[in-house]
């Protein structure tokens, strides 16, 4: 098997499909093995190991667009997903954007982007356990009040992506990742609050400790123990990085070429316009160092590249892959995201929020009264007209203090009024995923109670 | 339906019952209570228009045994994508390193077990539609879209169905197994008055045929549902903010049920006591005027199935019976060791993940009212009768979902419509606020996706028009 898993067999299969009557064909094969230990209460309670492989292959003919997949490597299989691909192309309808890249724009060079850690694949299961259980120990020795564990643990994945095309693209990558989390429950007055930290990264050695995480965790549980509801009122508020990395995410799918080419998004016709606040910097680098996002080149073969989206509150750029650039009469960005299944789509990689000047002190310091939001439950954001309502929970801020927790409000404003009242930016930004922001004061908002 | 999956696996790839009995020894051998093997086999398709052309149609086939062993409340799980006794043996020696007491474990042989009649017997699956079929169908829906109104630009429509067919042998003998169809149909679009901007989405389906489509709900019929909604929020105003009263319509508002109560009374959340609804039971967690059951029997819906992921034939769970909270829903692992019945939810995405309690079908019993007998008991409150996703921090209670079409109601009247806005509430207060049901119970169309653990099923919500007497609801206007 370990034979199909190179780049001149997806380059044989695409030529394959090219045989059969496409004009054009690309094929991703992905392998990925995963560990997975769950801890409860001094206990190891689950155990999970698996590799995965699947091959996902797209064929044109003339623009007439079909995407087939499967994990069945065998010979019988792959001749059968190479024809079925073919057979269901013919009957979808021409579509003159639709296609592979130019072949200029193809990547040649693959540079080393350090996304592969030994130490994670020869880790042992006992240590993977060792490292759960002392998060869990730490988060249970910080507070007598941690009185339940709704779950924590260790998972660690390697694997590889194989990209080639019709063009002559043959491209392979593989990294590494691992994450460990802790889940904690505290009760005060029959209320039981639970929160969460983790880490996660490329390397098993720019992983915080154990401790660390197990001590965050506890001590943003026991924040919440006590929370109560405030009046409505439009206040400032202060997203804490895990907040707005979220708001992160909302600029993000409004930048998307996919967004932008439907006219479903509120950024649409906005290129070059003041949409932000000047302090507003974003960013995404698919090239960043053992970044999570990182990859020497996209889902359609382009090299991954450093862009500028909003540049001191300006939209400089939307995010884009070969199709959605050509409909938008743009070239891509190199955001080509691609699954097995389906043609390609728009993702990020390494997408942040430049750090600011101040500490996140200095922020709530600066506000009179308002609310810090830790939490967010609810799918109330609207990319098209930018209507954002989510429920939410946090710490009440009285004359530039930290107070009581909130929980129980919901907060109300619009995306694009979000995004130009952004008054403060804290300097605390940290690499703990592909989507990353620092703290973020936003001059108002409506709570609702 | 449960020999035909079990000849499916046992024919294709060569397995008998010997080799069954020898796989679930393998899992066994270091010792454990119990272990089961899930196959898969699941062939799904999917269609798209989108600027009025067929833009691109897939096929994906996948494939894969899940082993999992349980050791008190600990569980191993290994996975192979390939069917195959040397490679399920393989995963089955992985998983077994869960367990360290020595091969202890009395194995009984399995046997094909008889299941129930066939909840969904469906003479011409959609997968089983040849494209053009289907094409044509969403072409319909596209014009009628279009036709609506013309305002409407932007559609897209879809087909998506699967045949999923998986079979389940436990160390206890059990050797059962399913075919199981799915269809959705899904259609979203785009009103553009002058650069007001609104969307508007719809969609139906189930375990059913083509018929489904071809009869009364027909994709053109979805299509002006999503025009319509598109239409509407072309004059919506600011929604208020604060505590109100609000009135939910019938069907997919039943999403309430789903994070308010639902998720919290899932078995292991309850065993680990980590829900807000941990040691409830008999204790009253909503108005008397609220029945709520979980039901994975009623045909053809998104959210039934013969068996669960367990190979437990599902059932109809009574969960609170006029306000007093009765059971959990249960698997096999939280079932045992809370010492309750299984309830049939246990359910997992695909063969790479292991089981746990979901929903299948969570719905509200109809009760007296009339919707505009409800409606006209509320002096300034909100209507809101569509809703996208919602969610819920099961430790807290605190639950959220969003509304997409809702509208206010000023002195019994249903007035202006206003902007989408989330609401929220609190698991085991949030229903006691319940002040009136309505007598038009009504299920969702069948689009239903809930996750949990990184892990989605499909799942259905119902539940008739109620009136709560306070809920926040996420507005601008103060």
């Amino acid at each position: 098997m370990k034979s199909h898993l190179t780049k001149e067999f997806a380059a044989d299969v695409a030529e394959g499909a090219v045989k059969r009557g496409a004009t054009a064909a690309e094929v991703i094969i992905r392998q990925r093995t995963e560990l997975s230990v769950g801890v409860r209460l001094g206990e190891v309670e689950t155990l999970q190991e698996s590799t995965d492989k699947g091959l996902g292959l797209r064929v044109l003919i003339d623009g007439k667009q079909a995407s087939v997949s499967g994990s069945d490597f065998s010979p019988d299989a792959v001749t059968s997903l190479m024809n079925e691909a073919v057979e269901l192309a013919r009957l979808t309808s021409a579509d003159d954007t639709a296609g592979l890249p130019d072949s200029e724009e193809l990547a040649t060079d693959f540079p080393e982007l350090d996304l592969w850690d030994q130490a994670i694949v020869e880790l042992s299961t006992e240590a993977k356990i060792h490292m759960a259980l002392r998060a869990e120990r730490a988060a249970q020795e910080y507070s007598n009040q941690i009185s339940n564990f709704d779950g924590g643990g260790f998972d660690s994945a390697y694997g590889s992506v194989i990209l080639a095309n019709s063009l002559g693209f043959a491209g392979e990558f593989r990294s590494t990742s691992c994450s460990l989390a802790s889940v904690p429950v505290a009760a005060e007055d029959g209320k039981m609050q639970r929160d969460y930290w983790y880490d996660v990264r490329r390397k098993l050695s720019e992983m915080d400790s154990p401790e660390d995480i197990g001590v965050t965790a506890a001590k943003r549980t026991l924040r919440k123990l006590g929370s109560r509801s405030v009046p409505t009122q439009a206040v400032p508020v202060v997203l804490e990085p895990n907040i707005a990395r979220d708001l992160l995410g909302d600029i993000f799918s409004a930048a998307s070429g996919e967004s932008i080419f439907r006219k479903a998004s509120f950024l649409v016709g906005q290129l070059g316009e003041q949409i932000a606040n000047q302090r507003l910097t974003v960013i995404d680098d698919g090239l960043m160092l053992r970044g999570l996002g990182s990859r020497p080149f996209d889902g359609e073969g382009l090299a991954t590249r450093r862009t500028v989206v909003i540049r001191e509150g300006v939209l400089e750029s939307y995010l884009l892959n070969s199709y959605t650039a050509r409909k938008l009469g743009l070239r891509s960005t190199g955001n080509a995201g691609r699954g097995l299944s389906g043609a390609p789509g728009v993702e990020a990689g390494n997408l942040y929020i430049e750090a600011g000047p101040y500490s996140p002190d200095e922020i709530i310091k600066s506000i009179s009264k308002g609310l810090l939001i830790t939490e967010l439950l609810g799918f109330g954001v609207n990319i098209v007209t930018g209507d954002y309502s989510r429920s939410a929970g946090g710490i009440w801020i009285e004359n530039g203090e930290l107070t009581f927790p909130v929980q129980g409000v919901t907060i109300a404003g619009n995306l694009k009024e979000m995004l130009n009242s952004i008054e403060m930016i804290g300097n605390d930004l940290d690499f703990r995923g592909s989507v990353v922001a620092p703290t973020l004061l936003i001059g108002r908002m409506t709570i609702g109670a | 339906m449960s020999t035909d999956a079990i000849r499916f696996f046992f024919d294709r790839y060569g397995l008998t019952n010997g080799d069954i009995d020898k796989l679930l020894g393998a899992a066994l051998a270091r010792g454990g209570d119990y272990a089961d093997l899930y196959f898969e086999y699941r062939v799904a398709n999917s269609v798209n228009i989108e600027e009025q052309i067929v833009k691109q149609a897939t096929k994906s086939i996948a494939q894969g045994v899940g082993v999992r062993v349980i050791t008190g409340d600990k569980t191993g799980y290994a996975y192979t994508d390939d069917i195959a006794f040397d490679a399920i043996r393989h995963a089955a020696e992985t998983a077994s390193h869960i367990a360290r007491s020595g091969g202890t474990t009395q194995l009984e042989g399995v046997n094909a077990t008889p299941t129930r009649l066939n909840l969904y017997p469906v003479a011409a699956p959609v997968s089983s539609i040849e494209l053009a079929r289907k094409i044509e169908l969403i072409q319909k829906a596209d014009g009628a879209a279009r036709g609506f109104d013309r305002r409407i630009r932007e559609v897209q429509t879809s087909v998506n169905d699967e045949t999923k067919y998986v079979m389940i042998a436990s160390s206890d003998g059990r050797l059962v197994g399913d075919v199981q169809p799915l269809a959705r149909f899904g259609i979203s679009c785009i009103a553009d008055d002058d650069g007001n901007l609104q969307v508007g989405r719809a969609g139906g389906g189930g375990r059913i045929g083509i018929d489904f489509f071809e009869g009364a709900r027909a994709p053109e019929q979805f299509a002006r549902e999503a025009a319509r909604q598109a239409i509407i929020q072309l004059d919506a105003v600011a929604t208020p903010a604060g505590t109100m009263e609000v009135v939910l319509g019938p069907g997919w508002p039943g999403i309430l049920l789903h994070e308010a109560v639902g998720h919290g009374l899932e078995s292991d959340f309850n065993r680990k006591q980590t829900s807000a609804f941990s040691g409830l039971i008999g204790q009253p967690v909503a108005s008397e005027l609220c029945t709520v059951v979980d039901d994975g029997t009623i045909p053809d819906r998104r959210g039934s199935l013969n068996i669960d992921d367990e190979g437990e034939p599902t059932s109809r769970t009574v969960l609170i019976e006029n306000g007093i909270l009765r059971a959990y829903m249960s698997d096999y692992l939280n079932a045992g060791l809370t010492k309750s019945s299984r309830t049939g939810n246990g359910r997992r995405q695909s063969y790479k993940y292991m089981p746990m309690p979901r929903m299948t079908n969570t719905f509200m019993l109809a009760g007296q009212d009339t919707k505009e007998d409800i409606i006209r008991s509320v002096k300034r409150g909100l209507y809101a009768v569509q809703f996208g996703g919602g969610q819920v921090d099961i430790t807290s209670g605190e639950f959220a979902f969003s509304a997409s079409e809702a509208y206010l109601i000023e002195d019994g009247k249903v007035t202006a419509p206003v902007k989408g806005a989330t609401l929220r509430g609190n698991g085991p207060e949030a229903l006691k606020h319940v002040k009136a049901v309505g007598n038009d119970l009504e299920l969702d169309p069948g689009v239903g996706v809930c996750g949990k653990g990184g892990q989605n099923v499909p799942v259905g919500v119902g539940i008739p028009t109620i009136k709560i007497s306070e809920m926040t609801v996420g507005g601008t206007q103060n």
